[in-house]
């Protein structure tokens, strides 16, 4: 953004060009934002059905939605799922993509092309599969085939953010400490772990989001007795639909919206060594 | 492969993540294709089905025109707030991405519910036109192919953001300023520089919102009509209402092809990383 950029001969044209773009991205912006504030406003109407601006504000529908065990018991359940699934995919998610980096096996690309495939096959397809699957080993239903499906689904997005934040770490630093006597998994504790945990705990919030957001998956291979909150919500959402499920959206944002905070903090904290 | 794994070696971590997937992931995905030509018996019947019967072609026809309005909705509204984020100030930046990825973490099941809110006949959008004058009775704003395009244009326009705001930073300036400087009037000067130079971030935004519209199935399922339902609907229609595995295991294996044809081709054009690389 230096120097030469008002050149008068673009004069009025640049001008016009400026405010139209500005007037473009404040429109585009309330497209990708407004949807969410409106359903957070929606949460706290006091009106029975979804109308906005809502009359007036009360808390009956957050009431509502934790006096209710449906909505809590499947709360519950997203979280029983979430937390093994997170910690599952980042312990694998990492070692892969520590091995990848530091291995130098012949087919390292094919195999990271591997790793990534849950993300590039569209998602029904793994959904139809594994419920196929479950079914013949009796996992459909059940708490632990719910975290194998949920893990395969974020691992990925381990794989990248590490992998990525391992390309930039200097490999002469951990030759220097293994010269002088310290062993793989100190030289790895010591030295490598630091310098990627931005990345490490940012793949981790990125796969409890994941998780905890999953529909597709969770819709074939829940029943109603385990059953995600997003399941209960999707089959809510074809009913009759009332500000509950305004609040319970409003929570799943909630929590995306810290995780990124959180995603964020971590980057920032990260930021003076990386760059 | 042998020389290379070291007793101990690093190796060995790729492993468990790779055994993981094999079972739970490779194997059920391979098990499903399977099911297209193993049931309900050995042969290309279930390909014959989707050949021969018109609503399963219509449904493909609907998935790819989807998919390209779409992607086409979402590189005329990306573009221009692309440009403003890589080269508007630190600040507008910074505003900027915290509004393109707020909505990308958040779930497309909320995202896609404050659609169906805001879409309704009594909702926002239809009390804001009236209000305005400019319809006289609520438009049917959902529930049909209108509701699928604005939904999943807002739930994939970070798909395209990003990719080409991290081509556009790396774009110099001073060729545009040259052009200007050399008399050059301003569309010209956009439509002869600046749009060739990002148009590597415009391919690749335009093939991953494509890819995954292809595939997608809870926005058009809650967004759009009985009418033009998408082939992700249809397979898991053909599940769970008719435990028809075969032709499920078929169209899942026509979307797989079709989604590694267009990954094949931003390849060969674009060339380099994988763009679904989260930085």
């Amino acid at each position: 953004m230096t120097g030469g950029e008002e050149l008068s001969a673009a004069g009025r044209g640049a001008v016009w060009w400026h405010r139209l773009r500005a007037l473009i991205c404040v429109l585009v912006g309330l497209y990708l934002v407004a949807p969410l504030v409106i359903v957070l406003i929606i949460s706290f109407s006091s009106a029975p059905f979804l109308s906005f601006p809502p009359p007036g504000l009360s808390l009956q529908w957050y009431d509502n939605l934790f006096g209710n065990p449906v909505w809590l018991r499947s709360l519950i359940t997203s979280i029983e799922i979430l937390v093994p699934t997170s910690i599952l995919a980042t312990l694998l998610g990492t070692a892969a993509a520590y091995g990848l980096a530091r291995s130098r096996l012949p087919a390292a690309a094919a195999i990271q092309g591997f790793l990534m495939a849950p993300v590039v096959v569209p998602v029904i397809i793994t959904a139809a599969g594994i419920f196929g699957f479950f079914r013949h080993i009796g996992l459909n239903g059940t708490l632990p085939g719910l975290i194998l499906a949920h893990t395969v689904l974020t691992v990925p997005y381990v794989v990248a953010t590490v992998g990525a934040a391992l390309s930039v770490v200097d490999a002469r630093l951990e030759d220097a400490a293994r010269t002088l006597g310290a062993s793989p998994l100190v030289c790895f504790r010591r030295i490598t772990l630091p310098l990627i945990l931005p990345a490490v705990l940012s793949g981790l919030l990125f796969a409890m989001v994941t998780s905890f957001d999953e529909l597709i998956v969770s819709l074939f291979i829940s029943t109603p007795r385990v059953r995600p909150v997003t399941v209960q919500m999707w089959s809510n959402i074809r009913g009759d639909v009332d500000p509950t499920i305004a609040a319970i959206a409003t929570l799943l944002f909630g929590f995306s919206l810290l995780a990124l905070l959180a995603d964020h903090l971590a980057r920032r904290r990260s930021a003076g060594g990386a760059r | 492969m042998q020389g290379s794994l070291k007793p101990g070696g690093y190796g060995l971590l790729v492993l468990p993540a790779c055994a993981l997937l094999l079972v739970f992931f490779a194997y059920p995905v391979f098990w499903l294709l399977l099911r297209s030509i193993s049931e309900p018996h050995w042969g290309f019947a279930n390909f014959q089905v989707l050949y021969e019967r018109s609503i399963y072609l219509k449904v493909l026809l609907n998935t790819v025109v989807i998919s390209l309005l779409v992607t086409l909705c979402c590189a005329v509204i990306g573009y221009p707030l692309a440009y403003t984020m890589a080269h508007g100030g630190p600040r507008v930046r910074r505003l900027l991405t915290f509004v393109v990825l707020v909505p990308f973490w958040t779930s497309i099941l909320v995202r896609t519910f404050a659609w169906m809110v805001i879409l309704q006949r009594q909702g926002l959008i239809n009390d804001l036109l009236l209000w305005l004058g400019l319809t006289e009775r609520p438009l049917a704003l959902v529930y049909n192919r209108t509701g699928v395009l604005i939904g999943m244009t807002q739930i994939l326009l970070p798909f395209m953001i990003f990719p080409l705001y991290s081509v556009m930073l790396r774009i110099d300036r001073s060729c545009s300023w040259a052009a200007a400087t050399l008399g050059a009037p301003p569309l010209r000067n956009f439509l002869r520089i600046y749009l060739p130079l990002s148009l590597p971030g415009l391919m690749t935004g335009g093939t991953l919102v494509f890819i995954v519209s292809l595939g997608y199935f809870i926005t058009p399922a809650l967004l759009g009509g009985q009418r033009d339902i998408m082939i992700a609907q249809l397979i898991e229609q053909q599940i769970s209402n008719f435990g028809n595995w075969g032709l499920a295991g078929a169209l899942s294996l026509v979307l797989l092809a079709g989604t590694a044809l267009c990954l094949a081709l931003v390849r060969r054009f674009v060339g380099g990383q994988a763009p679904w690389g989260r930085r």
